[in-house]
């Protein structure tokens, strides 16, 4: 058993109070909290070894350069990547979706072809897409969500045929916590000769992944979501489809070799770097990667899973909340999406800070999703690996103490 | 002050729960649409201008308390309104939500709209109050 007490004496930032009240941060779907250690690395770098990496023959340009290149190596371990030249640094999960559609999509799709996603996509994973099959003619296909709030696989089945190019779903919604079977959708994929895509924004922090696993083609997350600075994302691709895949932005350190009537690509992962890169935050994400490890992420998602089981059976008895997704914590990861009755998500989220809870209200870019369940937005609350059943506890009772207020408010 | 002082005073509470002119116009001269990017809500403004004067409003909405509330009150204020008159009660509203710091009195007969006034404690939320009136704006200027 793992002692998370302790581990949130590593978050200064959980010492805050809002509104003279502790602070209980339940949003952690839209970013996380960062660790000292994770900020002490930040520090460290810009005090003692801040330079430019790979060509420097100073010392503190060769320190920096192992530490970012490290940082690679421990991202490739994470995810069970086969090298660390399929891991490509990018600002975030969107932009790593983005250089796949740029130099893989444009190049792969055609018209009439027809790609894959689920109507629970946030809109990363959703409208680069929705752009490239409108330049090429192609057809954008949605994979629905069954009854249960899971997503429909009979469906999926039908849909991913050999007009099929690509499958792009997401390992979690950051909506309803749904957890989505990649091994499947994966296997299904491939067995039509299309692309597999996983948008990992949401799971990759919270679920134990293997890339060799689910067998994906193509691995997005962002940093900023476990542990790590904002600034950060990975393009994980496997190797011989970045290979064919040409740069998506051209300058410095993208190449081995310029003259005035040629130019060389650099070889993998660096090809797809142009320019400086961020180098402080790729570093202090390697710390960050190191304290999941550390951690190890099937305790993490045991822990959410114990945090999202009290949450659910707690707020499942609140007569006037409906909660979105599947009702069986199991099958979702730590992510609640709720509504009072008669009460605006907006309304709910600002009621719920009074006491000190910060969580998240609206469309969580994922407008589709909120017409398919019929609703304007949702409120959502998100836990990771700091947060504790006292919390939800309290967060449970503000709810219910709220009820007067809420019900003040209630439009019906 | 409370959260209920500031934002869900009785007034706000009033137009939320029965919002006045909700509804569409099946010969509006004006229809514009609003949108706030940051919770999705929606606005559909309807206005039927005859000889410079709003002789019909409705909005259609699906938003929070305060974007319906404002809204709500808007719709009152303005009809009737000719377009100089109209635009007059856009300014002093976005004046006195934007004001930062002390209350702003607005005249006798925009007395009501004070009762927003509490939202400018929650930024976020100011952008809730002004989407009618944005929207309204624009559609006059569309005209």
């Amino acid at each position: 058993m793992k002692n998370w007490k302790q581990v949130r004496a590593d978050f200064p930032i959980l010492d805050r109070k809002i509104e003279g009240k502790p602070l209980i941060y339940l949003d952690n779907a839209a970013t996380s909290q960062k660790p000292l250690q994770v900020i002490n690395a930040l520090k460290n770098y810009y005090e003692n070894y801040n330079s430019n990496i790979h060509r420097g023959l100073h010392t503190m340009s060769e320190e920096a350069t192992l530490a970012y290149e490290g940082a690679r190596e421990r991202i490739a371990r994470f995810i069970d990547a086969a090298s660390e030249r399929e891991i490509i640094f990018t600002r975030n999960a969107t932009e790593a979706i983005n250089i796949v559609v740029e130099s893989w999509g444009k190049h792969n799709i055609q018209a009439g072809d027809e790609i894959v996603i689920t109507a629970m996509e946030h809109h990363s994973n959703f409208v680069p897409w929705q752009k490239l099959a409108e330049d090429k003619g192609a057809k954008l296909v949605y994979i629905e969500l069954a009854e249960d709030g899971n997503l429909d696989y009979q469906m999926a089945e039908r849909l991913i045929t050999n007009r099929t190019k690509i499958v792009a779903v997401t390992q979690m919604s950051n909506v309803m916590g749904t957890v989505v079977d990649l091994q499947k959708l994966g296997s299904l994929a491939h067995l039509n000769g299309a692309k597999f895509l996983v948008d990992g924004a949401q799971g990759v922090p919270h679920l134990p992944t293997s890339v060799r696993e689910s067998d994906c083609d193509f691995l997005v997350f962002s940093l900023h979501k476990m542990l790590g600075p904002t600034g950060v994302g990975v393009l994980y691709g496997k190797e011989e489809l970045l290979d064919l895949m040409p740069p998506m932005l051209y300058g410095g350190d993208m190449i081995s070799s310029v003259t005035r009537e040629k130019t060389t690509v650099n070889e993998l992962p660096w090809k797809f770097e142009a320019g400086t890169p961020n180098i402080a935050d790729v570093i202090a994400s390697g710390v960050a990667i190191d304290y999941l490890l550390a951690l190890g992420m099937e305790n993490v998602r045991a822990h959410e899973l114990d945090l999202t089981r009290h949450a659910m059976d707690l707020m499942l008895k609140l007569p006037s909340i409906k909660i979105y997704g599947p009702q069986n914590p199991e099958l979702k990861g730590g992510v609640i999406s709720f509504n009072y009755e008669g009460v605006h998500p907006h309304d709910m989220g600002q009621i719920l800070n009074e006491s000190g809870i910060a969580i998240r209200a609206g469309h969580h870019c994922c407008q589709p999703l909120m017409k398919t369940l019929g609703v304007m937005g949702t409120a959502r609350a998100s836990f990771y690996i700091y947060n504790t059943k006292e919390e939800i506890d309290f967060f449970v009772e503000a709810l219910i103490k709220a009820e007067k207020v809420l019900n003040y408010v209630a439009c019906r | 002050m409370s959260l209920v002082d500031d934002l869900y005073r009785e007034t706000i509470l009033d137009h939320y729960h029965n919002p006045r002119n909700r509804g569409t116009i099946s010969d509006a001269t004006v229809s514009t649409e609003g949108v706030n990017p940051l919770c999705g809500d929606e606005l559909r403004l309807f206005l039927k201008i005859e000889n410079g004067v709003v002789c019909d409003i409705k909005l259609e909405s699906r938003g929070c308390s305060i974007n319906t509330a404002s809204g709500s009150m808007m719709s009152e204020l303005v009809l009737g309104k000719s377009l100089e008159e109209a635009q007059a009660v856009i300014s002093e509203f976005k004046n006195m939500m934007l004001t930062k710091g002390e209350d702003v009195t607005l005249p006798e007969e925009l007395e009501e709209l004070e009762a927003l006034q509490g939202v400018k404690k929650y930024p976020v939320r100011i952008k809730c109050a002004l989407l009618p009136w944005n929207t309204l704006d624009e559609g006059l200027k569309s005209k």
